[in-house]
């Protein structure tokens, strides 16, 4: 399925298909990083890890998790951004 | 030679072995070494061993002698004890309850038998620290069809301590027997009198691997659905390792003696583990309950790192720790105590201190782990996410 087939409501779509932990959430983090406050993403993954770090790490980083779909080995995350909080102290 | 004095803090079922398991292995293998059921001294001399063993360790689980039987491993044990209680009581029901976070042994053994009996394997669900919720699997068990209840005492990878005594009573209630798993907590925690089958991992506390033990009540109704004779009671077809089975109950009966100083000793270093990780290392998350705990386990998950990565940089210091990320595991899967905790699964650490850790290896360990941790974000490029 294109992106421009995707319902509005996934906003930027983030393909971390074939990734392994902790990839998928390294890479929707880095567009998070990209995206405005409240922005809405969706990341699509096919590593089991995914299902549980990314709600995992929208709770530690103030994110809203709107929906989960797995689709056979795909799993499809749509995470609604917090207030962006001040990078930490990784370098 | 290796020049880097190693720091093993990877001890969970799995543990170094105790001197006085080793005096008792030497000394049984040179005594004990005869099969305990013929007639000769040789053989007699080795029951004797093999009848101390069961009675040391019936002393300390608080059972009578004749209702410990010693299996070939922890996973047997809690195979047979699931498998032969199921088929024991298949006339009242073939369900089986567990907890989400029971170990994979205890899970397996519970979705097979209710397979087999055409019934359902339930699995109550679990708070953040991976304590079981009460009320649901109180429920559970009081459902009409349920062949047995099965939990652990303690979780071996998170360390938090399971309200074994309601469940029992909820359990007792409902005329269900429950099999508790003391494999991660027997030799660490006081036993809980709140049993109807209890399992004890010797490995786990610095006895031998290769052996384990099953004790159950009298009154427990269970039929072998496996090929038996007389040996353990039926339980354990082929007999036990006399060797083993004397250094098993040794180093139980020692590790319960030294209790009082292992703890307090261990519990400190958990604290300063628990207290220092959050403070120098960015965006980690550490599990289980802060109070009610295993004395010698700590685990956490750092964000946006490769567990497996951080494994080997530890490796490179000389350090060995344990992980339930995928990354780490043969099925590549997350630890399933993890994933049914809501936490973090990548980036995991688990620390399980065996009884002599020292202090200068856990600050060690504490020394190393920011700058093992920023390598491997930065291999990955996590920088400033």
């Amino acid at each position: 399925m294109s992106d421009a087939h995707r319902p509005v409501i996934r906003g930027a779509v983030v393909d971390a298909r074939g990734l392994n932990c902790p990839l998928p959430v390294i890479r929707l983090a880095a567009a998070a990083k990209d995206a405005g406050a409240h922005a809405i993403l969706t990341v699509v993954a096919t590593d089991p890890a995914a299902r549980y770090d990314v709600p995992a790490w929208a709770r530690l980083r103030g994110h809203e998790v709107l929906a989960i779909d797995q689709d056979g080995d795909e799993l499809t995350i749509t995470v609604r951004l917090g207030e962006l909080p001040p990078v930490t102290g990784i370098s | 030679m290796n020049s880097v004095t190693r720091v093993f803090l990877d001890a969970g079922g799995s543990a170094p072995l105790h001197p006085v398991a080793q005096q008792a292995l030497d000394a049984t293998f040179r005594e004990g070494w005869a099969e305990p059921d013929r007639l000769h001294r040789e053989s007699r001399r080795a029951r004797l061993i093999l009848d101390g063993a069961r009675q040391a360790i019936a002393a300390v689980i608080g059972a009578r002698t004749e209702e410990v039987f010693f299996a070939p491993s922890h996973v047997a044990a809690l195979h047979h004890a699931v498998r032969g209680v199921a088929r024991g009581r298949r006339r009242v029901g073939a369900d089986v309850v567990t907890t989400s976070v029971d170990r994979a042994a205890l899970l397996n053994a519970a979705e097979f038998a209710a397979a087999r009996g055409n019934g359902r394997h339930l699995l109550a669900p679990v708070d953040g620290y991976g304590r079981v919720h009460v009320e649901t699997m109180a429920a559970a068990v009081a459902s009409p069809g349920v062949a047995l209840a099965a939990m652990q005492h303690a979780n071996g990878e998170v360390g938090t301590i399971q309200p074994v005594e309601r469940i029992y009573s909820a359990a007792h209630d409902a005329h269900v027997p429950l099999l508790l798993d003391a494999g991660s907590s027997l030799g660490h925690l006081a036993q809980p009198d709140a049993w109807d089958l209890l399992t004890g991992n010797p490995a786990d506390w610095g006895g031998p691997a290769g052996i384990a033990f099953l004790a159950v009540r009298a009154g427990v109704r269970w039929t072998p659905d496996w090929p038996t004779d007389k040996d353990e009671g039926g339980w354990f077809p082929g007999g036990v390792s006399v060797p083993l089975a004397l250094a098993a109950a040794a180093s139980l009966e020692a590790v319960v003696r030294e209790r009082p100083d292992s703890d307090a000793h261990r519990r400190a270093l958990v604290e300063l583990i628990r207290d220092t990780v959050p403070r120098t290392v960015p965006d980690v998350q550490v599990h289980g309950d802060p109070v009610d705990r295993l004395p010698h386990v700590v685990t956490f998950s750092c964000l946006y790192v490769d567990g497996e990565a951080l494994l080997g940089e530890l490796e490179k210091f000389g350090i060995a720790v344990g992980s339930g990320s995928a990354c780490t595991s043969d099925s590549g899967k997350p630890s399933h105590v993890l994933a049914a905790m809501g936490a973090l699964t990548h980036g995991n650490v688990r620390v399980v201190l065996p009884r002599d850790a020292s202090t200068a290896g856990v600050e060690r360990f504490l020394a190393v782990l920011p700058l093992a941790v920023q390598r491997v974000r930065n291999q990955i490029g996590a920088q400033g996410l």
